[in-house]
């Protein structure tokens, strides 16, 4: 008795101990004081040194894209380090190529603030924010994908985006996971409503987030997210625009479309919109009146799983062989992909087919 | 047998019982971070530090702590424990004030901290029953031995990149595992030549 009374004493003390030597080193030793970071050359934060850049930028409110969370894995972080980011470090050297090297980029998780930094980031990073939203609305546009409406609470100038970027939503933990987790969701409404966006949300099999909001979510809930991200956007050219979209990929591209319908932009465009059944296509009425509104729009929608019997009248198969029976070689064309990874790059290809150069090329793989 | 001499042991540890090549301890870094010379040598360094000084501080903890206190069943947590918080103040230390340091070995340390090399140096002190002076010696030669070990690993296998055309199923973690047995074989040669219990 006194023997095991005694063992879990000793053991306690010793990792005590420990621990507390630990605590010592942390506030003493690892006390890197104040630091201050420039960043393009005009922009001054003060902060405490010590955690890695990314984190300090996020203190700071500006948020660099970043999908693992700081473990160096999605190499999304990079940011132009010119003093006082040390050597690359092997955990970085993986992800960065030659000339990223040359230029002085870093992943911003990886590098810490020990000291004065120099920092070079894209201006658009500055806009990106976390925002306070509230659900609108929620609605069935299908039967496994749902319309949400969000309010934006605060910041109170709203949120600025270029049509087809995407936002970062987090739900808080749930029944189902102990731990806040988000999601990307493109926006479908346009930049013109500053205060008030609207998503599409497929229910995936066993998704943490896509559950919660399909099933969980209620009108008036408070949520967070941030944003915008993202370089799948609308261009401005001469050019005629071709859209792909299955899916829930539909969003960004229901975002280019109602943005060119409200800044009035006349470029002749088709939107070749798959599913596989009738019941299973969304914002028809929309995509229809748009053909009136907006002169030169054609909407195609096409099932790749209807029974031959069936009263459909419209196309039959998969978007890429429409492409292949309606694009002609070599068409001078923008393109707008959106939808799930296998979809885009079999689209990918039969476009290289056709001839179009690849800067032409827009898409977003929504895995 | 009289105790061994400790300078016969740390020569021993080196070479006649390679951690790495006869007790095949470490192995996982040692795939890992044996691609370039540069990072071997870092790594080797880390580990060097880490043995010597976790070998020599069990040593205490055990005679001093665990014996007087007939707690020697807990060897294997504690062990662990002192490890791992020293391996985390060295490396707070390092990184606080020789950061040129830091750059070269500290960002190795964290890797090594649940090492089995390391944590099997202490054990086999116990085992083996070396005093204070024997374990530094012991540990410093193990340590010594794996760096030995990783950077001809790692110099055979950059040269294996340029020249060698190797099938695909071989590239990497396996080849490495071909040549560590082949280098084994040889320092097998060394065997028996020294008696280290």
């Amino acid at each position: 008795m006194l023997q095991s009374i005694l063992s879990v004493l000793v053991i306690s003390v010793i990792g005590a101990v420990l621990a507390m030597l630990l605590e010592l080193a942390d506030r003493f030793i690892a006390d890197y004081g104040e630091c201050n970071i420039l960043i393009n050359e005009e922009k001054e934060l003060k902060v405490q040194g010590g955690s890695p850049l990314l984190f300090s930028l996020q203190d700071e409110g500006i948020f660099i894209p970043s999908a693992c969370g700081g473990k160096g894995t999605c190499a999304y972080c990079k940011v132009k380090v010119l003093e006082g980011g040390g050597p690359v470090l092997p955990t970085e050297t993986p992800y960065l190529s030659a000339e990223e090297l040359e230029e002085n980029i870093r992943l911003s998780c990886q590098v810490k603030v020990r000291n004065d930094l120099a920092i070079e980031i894209p201006e658009e990073l500055f806009s990106i924010k976390e925002f306070r939203v509230e659900v609108k609305s929620i609605a069935d546009l299908n039967p496994y994908i749902k319309g949400i409406i969000l309010d934006i609470l605060t910041p109170d100038e709203g949120i600025i985006y270029k049509p087809g970027q995407y936002i970062q939503l987090e739900i808080p933990k749930y029944k189902l996971y102990s731990e806040p987790e988000f999601r990307a969701f493109s926006m479908a409404s346009t930049p013109d409503k500053k205060k008030e966006i609207e998503l599409y949300v497929g229910l995936v099999e066993k998704g943490i987030v896509s559950t919660y909001i399909h099933e969980y979510l209620r009108e008036r809930d408070e949520l967070v997210m941030r944003g915008p991200f993202g370089d799948f956007c609308y261009r401005k050219s001469e050019r005629d625009i071709l859209m792909i979209a299955t899916g829930t990929g539909l969003a960004p591209i229901m975002s280019i479309l109602r943005h060119m319908r409200s800044e009035k932009i006349q470029r002749k465009s088709m939107l070749f919109f798959g599913t596989w059944t009738e019941e299973d296509l969304l914002c028809v009425e929309e995509l229809k009146n748009l053909e009136r509104e907006l002169p030169g729009f054609s909407f195609v929608p096409t099932l790749s799983r209807v029974p031959a019997d069936s009263p459909w009248k419209g196309e039959r198969g998969r978007v890429t062989s429409l492409i292949e029976q309606k694009i002609p070689e070599g068409a001078g064309l923008d393109v707008y992909i959106c939808g799930n990874p296998d979809m885009v790059d079999s689209c990918l290809k039969i476009l290289k087919t056709k001839g179009i150069p690849e800067n032409q090329i827009y898409f977003d793989k929504f895995s | 047998m009289g105790p061994i001499n400790p300078m016969t042991l740390f020569f021993a540890a080196i070479f006649t019982n390679n951690i790495l090549l006869t007790n095949f301890l470490g192995l996982c870094p040692f795939l890992s971070m044996s691609r370039y010379k540069k990072s071997a040598l870092g790594m080797g360094a880390a580990v060097v530090f880490v043995m010597a000084s976790t070998t020599a501080l069990n040593n205490l903890v055990y005679y001093k702590v665990l014996v007087p206190l007939g707690l020697e069943h807990f060897r294997f947590i504690v062990f662990i424990v002192v490890i791992a918080a020293f391996v985390q103040l060295v490396e707070m230390t390092v990184e606080r004030f020789f950061s040129p340091l830091y750059y070269v070995l500290g960002i190795f340390l964290p890797l090594i901290t649940v090492n089995c090399a390391i944590f099997g140096a202490s054990l086999f002190m116990v085992i083996r029953k070396y005093d204070f002076v024997q374990s530094l010696a012991y540990g410093a030669g193990s340590g010594i031995g794996w760096m030995l070990a990783i950077i001809v690993i790692s110099a055979i296998r950059e040269k294996l990149e340029k020249t060698a055309k190797l099938p695909r199923g071989l590239e990497g973690p396996a080849i490495t595992l071909i040549i560590t047995g082949l280098l084994s074989l040889a320092f097998l040669a060394f065997s028996g030549m020294i008696r280290v219990q």
